[in-house]
């Protein structure tokens, strides 16, 4: 296999604001309702394998794209070192391929499962597809999961999450439409309520040169009160919600640790997986595990544009200069406290609620875009302003104004409706309509997901139209690597093996080995650098020989 | 119904710059709360949305580990 050079150009995005590379990554929570029994695995990688049929039906090849693990390291820390294989709890190991393949399955679940799943033509179950938008969608553990391409700007982040949850739709359609196969629903929420716990994470690019502390100082206060705008609502308190009641946060509860490299044990406020999938020695990507999956679009778009507005603060070093006594048993508190008036100890002796945090956030924030230029209305970078402009409105909301900020936030959206259920019926917290309301906020078909009710209702605010959402389940990006990685899929692939955030892999016809294209710099392989380039060749061959520089293709 | 492609919702009055034009009144809010009425006729229809055997259903959601 061939290295070849990097698609060329590439600048940088405003700095101070809230412009960065970024992405989510969302698992689904999955279940049969006719089949309380199967294996979550197994519907995972059936819902896949539903999605590689429905794109072949829309575009032919680059359905079964597999995933290059090359590039993927787990186990080195943030704060140096890294972990030892044999010590790494199992499902730390995400550089495997998680190939489940037809022996195994055999033995696991029986021929007869086995003849019921569909395989491709190499005898093992889809895990992975890379999408002509340049998503990912795969089995992790055992759930589906959708991890956006990398955008540039919180709006972004939000309209290409949300197509996530569109490509989940389409999987649920075509399941329920296979006789053979129980149908399966997809909740994007984050817990069972019966003490597990999955993940939406978020990733934000960021100089390598920036210290890990002072990563850890400037966000832990942040993320602490954060989810007072982008928690979507939990019924039950305690991992197996044992406590009647309602709280701000899915995920507050199942945390355990303030900094640490685990994911799915011991979950830290800031997690120190340093992968970077980029030129390692230049950037880190923070990857992010403390936040719910959104629905609320306010919600999602506060929860990437106020964050990424915070770590343009750490790289200035301008920082609020606060820290907060216990900052997990704070989040704790803060999540389940929906009043929004629990004192919050500071170690330095003050007492602030979890809106004052925020708007000491929002100051200094504020402040650096104004000394920046980014957060300027006319002249600024486009969406510094919009963020600092939302992030006051629902603070200033939660504040004063609870009804009006129910139609952007979701766990006060949540909160309504139960609030209306106990007027109406008198229920209980622990009454099972509780958790069903729950529950069925986060069902991802429009007719049975209350949140999407409500958006039909005009109940709920919208940051983007639904065309646009629409059109970012096929359409990558244009302003970032994911461009690239999205077109050689819809445009070439049947010659694309293999993909990961920073490489193509290509198997040409007339090439004797494989063709690997890396893609380190996320903000190389854009629209503008090789959209002109897309559009002259409909093979992969004279493509990659002109991308890679050669004058002709090697003869066959 | 299609929604707004930008929302700039009128913020508390900027601390930090005076010089931020007046940002417009936010047309989405009015149309969100002119709509919140009816809380009634919205349970009613959820009523109908949900899921027949509430402690069944809820009870059989179980999930396996995730990050």
């Amino acid at each position: 296999m061939t290295a070849a050079s990097e698609p060329a150009g590439g600048g940088a995005l405003p700095a101070g604001g809230a412009m960065r590379v970024m992405g989510a990554e969302t698992e689904y929570g999955i279940h049969a309702p006719s089949a309380p029994s199967a294996n979550a695995t197994m519907m995972s990688a059936r819902v896949v394998q539903a999605y590689a049929q429905v794109t072949r039906q829309r575009a032919a090849g680059g359905a079964e794209t597999r995933w290059d693990y090359t590039d993927e390291e787990p186990l080195h820390d943030a704060r140096g070192w890294t972990v030892d294989r044999a010590t790494a709890h199992p499902s730390q190991l995400t550089d495997q391929p998680p190939v489940l393949d037809a022996e195994a399955v055999a033995l696991a679940y029986g021929r007869e499962e086995l003849e019921l799943d569909g395989q491709d033509e190499s005898g093992t179950l889809l895990m992975n597809m890379v999408l002509g938008n340049g998503a990912r969608l795969y089995v992790d553990h055992a759930h589906p999961e959708y991890s956006s391409p990398e955008v540039t700007n919180p709006r972004d982040a939000v309209k290409w999450d949300a197509a996530g949850d569109l490509v989940a739709l389409a999987t649920v359609r075509r399941l329920a439409a296979d006789p053979d196969l129980p149908p399966v629903n997809l909740y994007k929420n984050n817990t069972d309520n019966k003490s597990v716990s999955y993940g939406s994470h978020e990733n934000y690019l960021m100089p390598r040169s920036v210290p890990f502390g002072d990563i850890v100082r400037g966000l832990t206060p942040f993320f602490v009160t954060r989810q007072i705008l982008c928690g979507t609502g939990r019924v039950g308190i305690g991992q197996d919600s044992s406590t009647p009641g309602y709280q701000i946060s899915q995920r507050a509860d199942f945390f355990e640790a303030e900094v640490g490299l685990e994911t799915t044990i011991r979950r830290p406020i800031i997690n120190t997986r340093d992968e970077p999938h980029a030129t390692a020695d230049k950037y880190r990507r923070l990857h992010v595990i403390i936040g719910d999956a959104n629905l609320s679009q306010v919600s999602n778009y506060l929860k990437f544009g106020t964050t990424a507005m915070v770590l343009s603060l750490i790289e200035a070093g301008l920082a609020p200069k606060v820290e907060v006594h216990e900052p997990v048993a704070a989040l704790q508190a803060v999540s389940h406290d929906t009043s929004l008036t629990a004192p919050l100890r500071l170690t330095d002796g003050r007492r602030v609620t979890a809106l004052d945090l925020q708007w000491m956030y929002h100051e200094a924030a504020a402040k650096l875009a104004q000394d920046t230029g980014v957060g300027d209305a006319l002249d600024g970078d486009g969406h510094t302003h919009a963020v600092l402009e939302h992030w006051a409105t629902v603070l200033t909301q939660l504040d004063n104004d609870r009804k009006a900020a129910a139609s952007s936030v979701e766990w006060l959206a949540k909160l309504s409706l139960l609030e209306g259920y106990r007027e109406r019926d008198g229920l209980e917290w622990n009454d099972a309509r509780m958790g069903l309301v729950d529950l069925q906020w986060a069902d991802i078909r429009p007719e049975k997901g209350l949140y999407y009710r409500l958006l039909a209702r005009n109940r709920m605010q919208r940051i983007l139209e639904d065309a646009a959402i629409a059109s970012a389940v096929s359409e990558p990006p244009s302003d970032t690597r994911a461009f690239f990685r999205g077109k050689c899929i819809s445009s070439f692939g049947k010659d694309v093996v293999g993909a990961s955030w920073d490489s193509v892999i290509f198997d040409v016809p007339g090439y004797g080995r494989l063709q690997r294209v890396p893609t380190r710099e996320p903000l190389r392989g854009t629209k503008a650098l090789t959209g002109a380039l897309f559009e002259r060749y409909r093979e992969a061959g004279p493509f990659l020989a002109e991308l890679l520089g050669h004058i002709a293709p090697p003869a066959a | 119904m299609a929604g707004q492609e930008q929302q700039h919702p009128q913020s508390r009055d900027s601390q930090v710059d005076e010089d931020i034009p007046e940002a417009p009144p936010a047309p989405p809010e009015a149309q969100a709360s002119a709509s919140t009425e009816g809380v009634d006729d919205l349970l009613d229809e959820i009523d109908g949305v949900l899921e027949s055997n509430a402690e069944e259903f809820v009870r059989a959601f179980v999930q396996k580990g995730g990050q």
